[in-house]
């Protein structure tokens, strides 16, 4: 966003003044998520830098909370649950979904946008009424307090961001390719896995992605319809902060901030290849 | 055939065009359809259902008529008027009998007692009490609890003898039913509810407000540097929105308590005394403050791709007619926005009143939402038919916006990172 040459002189410090205030909102934005990754090898059970902490001190550090985390058989056993359910929601639903978007892409998919509308509703129905009425019906069918439940539940869940991305991802798809590569001699089985697929998997993948975070920080409904045994990472964190709230949980938060750093960094990086196999280049 | 000339267009082994083509499509409609039913059957299982489960909840009224069945029986003709007679009272004495050996009077006490208050112990006790009784049963079960001599328990159990009832919507909105059928206002102590929904609409809008003043800068910024900056400076809107939902509550309350980092600081540069520490959670500071981050990029996300489909040149163009800074902006590039500003406006709003977690954990009293009160009755009161009415009301204006947003924007344009 250059200055342009005919700008008057209270523009010019208009600009500087807007980019000073972007930044703050930048701050505001990615501050909180930065200040807990040093708050988190504080020696002290406080939230707050310490002293030593201000002074660069190392015995104001340790590595205390994270100890803690790994050695706790809750956290470990609420990690080894949250893996078993998000991975298996996070199966279900792309294959769902992925079939559902293949369907609803078709020019001829009868009742598309009301179809679309009902599919996308688990994403825009507050949680809190989902994991009521689930509640109920599972209770009543015997699925509450089960793994099959809680899987089922962040299934329907996740299904929206599958559908979205991958819809998305389809219909920007050039079928152009399918015939050029027919021209050239490919029969339909060799187009499907050298052409379609390859530039359709980042789609399919995103939506995995999010499809996977989804469950994996997902607490009301877990709140409401699992039972001891299905407690997750949220749920302890959850519980954590509302009983008595250690830094183990900073520990946590630094640990699911890298998580959340290595995903961002996966879908940059299936963009850029998407845009790479599409021929589309940054500016 | 093919010779006339009015004679249809066919393919190759006969069929006409028309039929052949229309054959097609019916075909590709089938298969489209078929490769969506498997998803459709899905969340009509697991989602859809309990949805209606709960709204039948909402109105379902089964236990005065399941386990007062003879009393229910017994009452009908019944003039309203006066006490009812002996044979009702039998009838009663007989039901709870069979109550208490079934141990299944629970749910018909607390049921009653929402309506009227001592109805719960006039149950229990009637029915432990039962056993040294003998007929006639209607001064021994007046003596034994003065409920079954007010007329108004018999209106009352009459009224709910019915399989519907819309009294959970009435209490959700903070209303009741006289014994004669009126509808008045709940005692002042126990009108909760209809504030909270407004208190809930009301701190939704100051959200979407706060969101839309921090994004639309910062969107307005992405939109115009150049895509390997912009690229860069993306990733610091969506690191948060990656992050998880427990984290980013959890580094605020890190933040705003009294002992935490920023009233530390400011004690430390001297801004606030130590004793003058400022109260920024469990608080609505702390839920706006909470909530205005966490859906800060919903908000970004929308306004940045329609602030990228609006080309450079028209503010020089406006610039070039003499137009002054400001102007220009307000005539002619903030006009262009408007799609976005709702696109992103009802998107923040709809997930802001149905928002749980985080009122629940910095919100303390003052800032909590009515979804804080649905949690309450599924889970303390154990009033799920509250509980449900009251999530049908969300759940309805919710939809409202939902298919507001639908109209105007569409589902499928909603873009995710």
């Amino acid at each position: 966003m250059a200055i342009p040459s005919y700008a008057t002189r209270g523009e010019r410090i208009w600009h500087y003044v807007f980019l000073g205030i972007c930044a703050l909102i930048f701050l505001f934005l990615v501050g909180p998520l930065l200040i807990i990754i040093p708050l988190s090898f504080n020696a002290q059970p406080y939230f707050t830098f310490t002293q030593e902490m201000l002074t660069l001190d190392p015995a104001g550090f340790s590595l205390r909370w994270y100890e803690d985390f790994f050695t706790s058989r809750a956290w470990l056993n609420a990690i080894k649950n949250s893996f078993i359910i998000g991975i298996a929601s996070t199966i279900l639903a792309t294959i769902l979904g992925t079939v559902a978007a293949l369907g609803l892409s078709s020019r001829h998919m009868p009742a598309r946008s009301a179809i679309m509308a009902l599919l996308i509703s688990p994403m825009i129905v507050p949680l809190i009424i989902s994991a009521a009425a689930m509640f109920f019906f599972f209770s009543k069918v015997n699925l509450a307090q089960t793994y099959l439940g809680v899987i089922l539940a962040h299934t329907a869940l996740g299904i929206p961001f599958v559908v979205i991305t991958v819809t998305a991802t389809l219909s920007s798809f050039d079928t152009t390719l399918i015939k050029a590569a027919h021209s050239l001699g490919a029969n339909p089985t060799r187009t499907f896995f050298k052409v379609v697929l390859p530039l359709v998997t980042p789609g399919v993948v995103s939506g995995a992605l999010f499809a996977f975070i989804t469950s994996f920080d997902e607490v009301v409904v877990v709140l409401f319809i699992s039972g001891p045994e299905q407690r997750t990472m949220p749920i302890q964190m959850w519980s954590g902060i509302r009983e008595q709230i250690s830094p183990t949980i900073l520990a946590v938060a630094t640990l699911l901030v890298l998580l959340s750093m290595m995903m961002l960094t996966t879908l940059e990086l299936l963009r850029r290849r998407s845009e790479r196999l599409r021929g589309v280049t940054p500016e | 055939m093919s010779d006339s000339p009015a004679s249809p267009l066919t393919t190759a082994d006969g069929v006409p065009l028309k039929i052949s083509l229309r054959r097609a499509v019916r075909r590709s409609k089938l298969k489209a359809f078929l490769l969506v039913s498997p998803l459709l059957l899905f969340l009509v299982i697991a989602f859809i259902m309990p949805i209606g489960e709960m709204l039948w909840r909402s109105v379902d009224n089964p236990e005065v008529s399941t386990h007062l069945s003879r009393t229910v029986d017994a009452l009908e003709g019944w003039d309203r008027e006066s006490l009812p007679g002996e044979e009702v009272f039998a009838a009663l004495a007989e039901d709870l009998r069979e109550g208490q050996q079934a141990r299944n009077l629970g749910l018909l006490s607390s049921r009653l007692n929402y309506e009227k208050s001592g109805m719960r112990s006039a149950i229990t006790r009637s029915a432990r009490g039962l056993g040294a009784l003998e007929p006639p049963y209607r001064e021994a079960l007046i003596e034994l609890n003065a409920h079954w001599g007010d007329l108004d328990t018999w209106k009352l159990i009459e009224r709910e003898s019915s399989p519907l009832t819309l009294s959970y919507y009435l209490a959700a909105v903070d209303r009741q039913l006289t014994p004669d059928g009126e509808i008045v206002r709940a005692p002042e102590t126990q009108r909760l509810h209809v504030n909270l929904f407004w208190r809930t609409l009301w701190m939704s809008l100051v959200i979407t407000g706060l969101t839309l003043l921090l994004g639309y800068p910062i969107a307005f910024l992405l939109a115009s540097l150049p895509l390997r900056y912009s690229n860069l400076l993306m990733i610091l809107v969506l690191l948060p929105f990656w992050t998880s939902l427990l984290v980013r509550t959890t580094t605020w309350i890190a933040i705003l308590q009294s002992q935490g980092v920023l009233n530390d600081m400011m004690v430390a540069l001297g801004v606030i005394a130590d004793e003058a520490r400022w109260q920024m959670i469990h608080n609505k500071t702390g839920t706006i403050v909470a909530m205005t981050h966490i859906l800060l990029p919903f908000m970004i996300l929308p306004l940045y791709s329609v602030m990228k489909t609006i080309p450079p040149s028209y503010m020089r163009a406006a610039r070039s007619l003499g137009g002054r800074p400001f102007l220009c902006f307000r005539r002619v590039y903030f006009p262009l926005t408007i799609p976005g500003i709702a696109a992103g406006g009802i998107l923040v709003f709809i997930l802001s009143i149905g928002y749980y977690i985080t009122p629940a954990l910095v919100g303390g009293q003052s800032g909590r939402f009515i979804t804080n009160y649905i949690a309450y009755h599924m889970q303390t009161s154990l009033n799920w038919g509250l509980a449900a009415a009251i999530a049908s009301i969300l759940l309805f204006v919710v939809v409202v916006f939902y298919l507001v947003f639908n109209r105007i924007i569409g589902v499928d344009k909603v873009k995710l990172g």
